[in-house]
């Protein structure tokens, strides 16, 4: 790489993380504070009433799906508030005037993503030791699939932020599509336990395919085979990057 | 090689607005070069497609010869822009919003940091260096605007309407200044709604008007085409209507004339015809702007 784009890359990766750690109250307090409550009310009061999965405790078994639930919405909520804020104040002008690649734009805003969901991701992991001890069999897949879900989730907030005209925008895939694909994406329950035909259904939802890699990192074992959650991950991601590419190269939401 | 070659540049808008009809221009390097024009008249467009903002429809634009469709990245390298619109980020401090910059362009830290100090203080902003920007004056968020656009060195500077709203004693200075990076080899080009601005400042100027250059010409030599002009004359004396019509003048009030004196006609001679006939001239000044004057002329045209 380049030297000039290392260091426009490293500029803006600077910048992503000093606004996370600035306004850390709406960054990283938030998501932990929301998790915890559904350590407490999932796993500690109603958890007690379901019966084990697969050998594993109710708690134990959800503290993946949380900690990757939390990973999702920290990376897509960081990229899509710091990318439309830049448009709508202008000041991703400053980057368009200059000579820094398209490239090195999205790798930049991806990495401020990989950066917040990872941090929410410890720290809601932390928390979900005073609950559980959830073992870890194959550290491999939680890294891998933790970091393969805040890559994709911050092309998608990329896309998004690309296309948003306001605030509204902004809140309407986050609310109407990403949450509703969180929570029927096997975070609180096995698929397995669904009737046939919503287990097809779930098969459409990336959200299954991110859970239950990283559920098969802690456990060993998962509802889809994690070479599959491995290879449609990446047919994903490499989608997203090819669209975000283009959008920045055609100037689609950014240029006039 | 000129900083700016542009050829047939076209640009039409979503809907079908033409913004740009086929705009020929050339920017020497090293000139103090003002793009005047009404509004709506394409001259945000024209530097947006220059700074890499606005995607053009058609046409050539050549940056110190790099043809902003083969290497705009190359180009880019060359450009400051200050736009007319406060555009970074407001809840960033001064120095980081400069230093920041800087990285975008590949600079090091090391090295921004350096030479943030300098422009900083040159700009007259260095004791706000951690002041967080949305803090600042509107002057000094123009300034900080001007620094941002200087961090990386660019041969040629791009400012839109730079002193909208700047009142007069913060307009001089960065006239002075805009005067002083001029002189050690920075290209300016300029939009303006200040006629005076371009009159002081600038070597050449060109005039848009509907998106086409409907002049182009050196401001000395524009400034020559006017056929005449206005004198303001207060008089000591109180003057009649009739006297003041002898001198081909309007009658302001009763001690004051605005006459208008031929190109071809000495001023002393005015003055000296006053003067027999017994008035006592307390001051003597140009009415108005001429090149307002001429503008004026050619947009309504």
């Amino acid at each position: 790489m380049k030297r000039e784009y290392y260091i426009a890359l490293k500029t803006i990766l600077r910048k992503e993380t000093t606004r996370i750690l600035r306004i850390w109250t709406q960054t990283l307090l938030p998501p932990l504070i929301t998790q915890t409550l559904y350590f407490v009310i999932f796993g500690k009061f109603i958890g007690s009433q379901v019966r084990s999965i697969n050998g594993i405790g109710y708690m134990a078994f959800i503290v993946p799906g949380l900690v990757m639930m939390a990973v999702i919405s920290s990376a897509y909520g960081n990229v899509v508030a710091s990318f439309y804020g830049a448009k709508f104040q202008r000041n991703i002008e400053e980057i368009l005037v200059s000579p820094t690649p398209d490239w090195v734009v999205i790798t930049g805003y991806v990495l401020g993503g990989i950066v917040r969901g990872v941090l929410v991701g410890v720290l809601v992991f932390a928390v979900s030791l005073c609950f559980a001890h959830p073992m870890v069999t194959h550290a491999w897949a939680v890294v891998l699939f933790t970091l393969l879900s805040s890559i994709l989730f911050s092309l998608a907030a990329l896309i998004n932020g690309i296309f948003a005209r306001n605030f509204d925008e902004v809140a309407f895939f986050q609310n109407f599509i990403l949450t509703p694909l969180i929570y029927l994406g096997g975070v609180f329950y096995s698929i397995h336990s669904l009737p046939k035909v919503w287990q097809e259904i779930s098969l459409y939802n990336p959200l299954v395919y991110m859970v239950n890699g990283f559920r098969y990192g802690f456990f060993g074992f998962s509802d889809v085979d994690p070479g599959v959650c491995l290879l449609i991950l990446l047919g994903l991601t490499v989608v997203l990057t090819c669209i975000n590419l283009f959008l920045f190269k055609k100037g689609i939401g950014l240029k006039n | 090689m000129n900083a700016i070659e542009i050829k047939n540049l076209v640009k039409t808008y979503k809907g079908g607005v033409k913004a740009l009809k086929g705009v020929d221009l050339c920017v020497a390097q090293g000139d103090f070069f003002a793009l005047l024009g009404a509004n709506g008249a394409g001259k945000t467009t024209l530097i947006g497609i220059l700074t890499g903002l606005v995607n053009k429809t058609g046409g050539q634009v050549k940056i110190f010869g790099n043809d902003i469709d083969v290497d705009f990245e190359g180009a880019k390298k060359s450009i400051g822009v200050v736009p007319q619109e406060f555009n970074f980020h407001m809840f960033e401090r001064v120095q980081d919003i400069v230093v920041n910059q800087a990285g975008y362009f590949g600079i090091d830290d090391s090295i921004a940091v350096r030479d943030s100090e300098g422009i900083l203080k040159r700009v007259g902003l260095w004791e706000k260096r951690r002041a967080i920007a949305r803090t600042l004056s509107g002057g000094m968020k123009r300034r900080l605007m001007i620094a941002r656009g200087l961090i990386h060195h660019p041969r040629m500077l791009i400012l839109d309407e730079p002193t909208a709203g700047v009142d007069v004693e913060l307009r001089h200075g960065m006239w002075e200044y805009l005067r002083h990076i001029n002189a050690q080899g920075t290209t300016i080009l300029l939009t303006t709604h200040y006629l005076e601005e371009v009159e002081q400042m600038c070597r050449n100027c060109a005039i848009i008007k509907e998106g086409e250059i409907v002049l182009l010409d050196n401001v000395r030599h524009l400034l020559t085409r006017m056929p005449q002009d206005t004198y303001r004359v207060t008089l000591k004396e109180r003057i009649s209507l009739e006297k003041a019509q002898a001198f081909n003048a309007v009658k302001v009030d009763d001690h004051t004339l605005d006459i208008e004196i031929k190109k071809r006609e000495e001023l002393n001679e005015v003055i000296l015809r006053l003067a027999q006939s017994g008035f006592v001239i307390t001051d003597f000044h140009p009415k108005g702007n001429r090149l307002e004057k001429l503008f004026l002329e050619i947009v309504s045209k």
